[in-house]
């Protein structure tokens, strides 16, 4: 017997820790704890370059603490985690209470709310009818199947099916709309823990990482942190990499690269096609790794080729494609052209000196020479962007790319996770739908037979927006007067 | 036809329109409010033409499909887009709620800027799409994001409405009186601050792209001499003091709405109640769609980003301490000032004043 006693209260006890965790993550004062410490950590973050130049760092905390004390109060936020503060275990640790605290706050209201959501309406009780809050009489002539008939048509019309039931004379009509719509902010909630594990499947099954790619060079691997390399599982070239511009403006238009995906030294055809042109806003996705555009540059060497299409008198076209110093012929002549000059960006200064004005190829130009039986004949600039330089008198020569000398910049990612967060998403758009413009509305008419007449009691409630569902019936007891007068 | 001309017609038209409100409130006369309407609506409808005007001379310029177009990538479009925004709330309001008083409230705002818009000459010029704004999502992310910060403002202003007629201006000590008249007059003075800006910087008369971020509160609160700086704290203060010693004239005039407490608290929160779906589904899941096809992450703690999580847990507050809590009134109130003030820094101070992946910064 003593015994027995002993573990009842030894459980007791157990379950009051238990149960002070629970009700401590239930509380709404953790709820706003939570929200305002992330709140505030997170503007601290934005100030600060996250993962960014210590130097510049430096020179914000010293707006906000002075000159003299910057120094300490970096080394005290970069020591507290603040220069990469999303990452820090202190701010994971309040992503993760606020889940707990969602999930416990759910739970906590759920049973109560799923039992309003199984039960469907039923008739008022006597008592019920006179505490309502809001309630219209009126009274309507004649007291008979016409009248029941009136006020179903009219509950019909104002989109409720109403369920009618009978007892000592009195006439009791009920109806309701969007029970389920009470389970909306539940849906949000959930919305949110699946989007927190869709961001956790990220980033334990995932990666983001890196890969310039030079023009014509192919790399099994990406790269993330200071050259930390993660292994594809197959091998992607980069055929091309262009910028177009905006006419003649050094706006770009579009950053675009040619990729070609490798297995075993074999192309592979993704959607039946060998190489892939991607840009910004529309990425490559090969065995859940997608490649996105995200920089570029350039990096001439030696083996970058110049291409050429050069067009004779006799309109016979040619394309040939050389090295810096090496020559082509224009079809139908002996006129031979050498490339002796380039610039990835010319342009002309006033007083009409050529200057090359950017370090990537925004306007390139070569200078070719060109020359017949060993004399030279004529030079000449010709710009990729600017047709009228490639008229010669013995053809054209349009200068095409020089190829080779561009690599493209590639954010590589896997994220196995990021379709639960897609379903996340969406199952956040519809519980918000469902949470702000849907409601549980409930109405009950009771008629009570008097002298030949029928007075109508019109009650109801409403999860929200009152004033529009008082309007409904208000409309509803204005129907049915009507039906009267008429 | 030219899309400023539109804009010009709409400006002339708010600043007419906050002319005739004011008059209505004065003399209550039908006919003044029913022309203050016409008018409001006249400029709406030439405002509308105008965006819709630009759109189109944004894609034959652009050259990439009609979708795409949308004129909403600097900080100039978005303002303008912002003002129809909340010229739209309006006409809502005062055709569901049959109240014109909230007119002399909001059409000044929105003539301000249309004319700030206009006399700085820069929305004239049309800056092709970079790359990574030409997407599908640039609309909806955009338009809906704007919608829902219309709201916010909206809200800020009937809960200041709400703070200004409920607090007892005999007891200057309370909090909610405190609370409205610092934040109103802190609100008033640092556009007050912006517009001495504006007159001194059209004085020097320099390259109008440097405006916004380098002039930003020069001519006050960051000038080179520190008396300047030092004069224009003490006018803050001063002007602040003010607002809270005289806060009843504030009152007199709002009482001369004819909106009621209620009214106004009701309106706070329906104006919040839309704004904050709008905004999760526009700005933070259609942000973060696009965000993951352009750059592969769907959220990466931008600036931008981290401030629309922070303002979207301030409304998430509102609406909990509401439903949960039974939070009405002055408290409430409160609340979406603060979330208002949290959302204008979303979207002018990160540009402003913090760097990011959003173009906006880039002016």
């Amino acid at each position: 017997m003593l015994k027995e006693t002993d573990v009842a209260e030894n459980s007791s006890q157990k379950l009051s820790i238990v149960d002070r965790i629970w009700s401590g993550l239930a509380s709404i004062k953790l709820a706003v704890i939570v929200f305002a410490l992330i709140s505030l950590t997170s503007i601290v973050g934005t100030l600060l370059e996250q993962k960014g130049d210590p130097e510049k760092n430096l020179k914000v905390v010293a707006k906000f603490v002075g000159t003299s004390a910057a120094p300490k109060a970096f080394a005290l936020l970069d020591g507290l985690g603040f220069t990469d503060m999303y990452h820090a275990w202190w701010f994971i640790g309040l992503l993760y209470l606020f889940a707990a605290n969602i999930i416990v706050c759910s739970l906590e209201r759920l049973p109560n709310v799923w039992k309003l959501v199984r039960q469907p309406i039923q008739a008022l009780s006597q008592d019920r009818i006179a505490t309502m809050p809001f309630r219209r009489e009126i009274m309507v002539k004649g007291n008979g199947d016409e009248t029941i008939a009136a006020v179903e048509s009219a509950l019909r019309k104002e989109g409720f099916r109403a369920v009618r039931a009978e007892s000592d004379g009195v006439v009791q009509f009920f109806a309701e709309q969007g029970r389920y719509s009470r389970l909306g902010v539940y849906m949000t909630h959930l919305s949110i823990i699946i989007i927190f594990v869709g961001a956790i499947v990220g980033m334990k099954y995932g990666f983001n990482a890196h890969l310039n790619l030079l023009e014509g060079t192919t790399s099994a691997v990406a790269y993330f942190g200071e050259g930390k390399e993660i292994p594809l599982g197959f091998e992607l070239r980069c055929d091309d990499f262009n910028v177009d511009f905006y006419n003649k403006s050094d706006t770009p238009k579009s950053f675009k690269s040619r990729l070609t995906v490798l297995e075993n030294g074999q192309p592979v055809l993704i959607n039946g096609k060998e190489t892939h042109e991607i840009e910004v806003n529309r990425p490559l996705r090969y065995k859940g790794v997608t490649f996105y555009q995200s920089s570029y540059g350039f990096a001439p060497n030696r083996d970058s080729l110049f291409k050429f299409l050069m067009t004779g008198k006799n309109g016979k076209n040619e394309a040939s494609s050389l090295k810096f110093g090496e020559s082509f012929t224009i079809p139908g002549t002996s006129v031979m052209g050498t490339v002796a000059d380039f610039s990835p960006a010319i342009a002309v200064d006033e007083s009409n000196r050529l200057f090359t004005y950017a370090e990537s190829m925004n306007n390139p130009a070569v200078f070719v020479e060109f020359s017949e039986q060993g004399k030279l004949k004529y030079r000449q600039w010709i710009l990729k962007r600017v047709p009228e330089t490639w008229v010669l008198p013995d053809g054209t020569v349009e200068f095409q790319d020089l190829w080779g000398a561009q690599y493209t910049g590639l954010q590589v990612r896997k994220d196995p996770g990021v379709g639960i967060v897609y379903a996340g998403c969406f199952i956040m758009a519809l519980g918000l739908y469902i949470a702000f413009f849907m409601s549980h509305a409930r109405i009950w008419i009771i008629l009570r037979g008097e002298r030949g007449n029928a007075r109508l009691i019109i009650t109801g409630s409403s999860s929200k927006n009152r004033i529009a569902f008082e309007g409904k019936i208000e409309r509803l007891a204005q129907a049915l007067s009507a039906k009267d007068s008429a | 036809m030219d899309s400023s001309l539109f804009f010009g017609l709409s400006s002339i038209a708010y600043i007419l329109a906050m002319i005739c409100y004011i008059a209505y409130l004065v003399f209550r006369t039908q006919t003044i409010g029913l022309i203050a309407t016409i008018i409001t609506v006249f400029g709406f409808v030439s405002h509308t033409l105008a965006f819709s005007l630009r759109w189109k001379e944004f894609a034959d310029i652009g050259g990439m499909g009609f979708m795409r177009a949308v004129p909403l990538t600097n900080l100039y479009e978005s303002l303008i887009f912002f003002v129809w925004c909340i010229i739209l709330g309006y006409l809502i309001i005062e055709w569901k709620y049959k109240n014109r008083s909230f007119g002399a409230f909001i059409t000044p705002i929105a003539g301000m800027i249309m004319a700030f818009i206009d006399v700085s000459g820069i929305s004239k010029d049309i800056h092709p799409l970079i790359p990574a704004l030409q997407s599908n999502w640039l609309l909806a992310h955009v338009t809906m994001s704007f919608l829902a910060y219309a709201g916010f403002a909206i809200s800020f202003a009937t809960a200041i409405m709400y703070l200004a007629l409920s607090a007892d201006e005999k007891q200057r000590a309370s909090w909610p009186y405190l609370f409205w008249t610092i934040s109103f007059g802190l609100f008033s003075a640092i556009l007050i601050a912006m517009a001495f800006d504006f007159i001194s910087f059209k004085i020097i008369g320099r390259g109008a792209e440097s405006f916004i971020k380098n002039y930003l509160f020069k001519a006050s609160f960051r000038n080179a001499s520190g008396v300047i700086v030092a004069l224009s704290y003490a006018a803050l203060a001063a002007f602040v003091f003010l607002v809270w010693r005289f806060g009843y004239v504030v009152k007199r005039a709002i009482s001369a709405f004819s909106l009621d407490a209620d009214t106004l608290d009701e309106l706070t929160y329906k104006c919040i109640a839309i704004g904050f779906p709008v905004f999760t589904l526009g700005g933070l899941i259609f942000g973060a769609i696009w965000a993951d096809q352009a750059w592969g992450r769907y959220w990466s703690w931008d600036p931008k980003e981290t401030w629309s999580l922070i303002t979207w847990f301030v409304y998430a507050f509102f609406l909990h301490a509401r439903h949960m809590r039974g939070w009405r009134g002055d408290k409430i109130a409160a609340v979406a000032v603060i979330g208002f003030i949290s959302t204008i820094f979303t979207y002018l101070g990160v540009n402003l004043l913090l760097s990011g992946l959003h173009s906006y910064g880039g002016l």
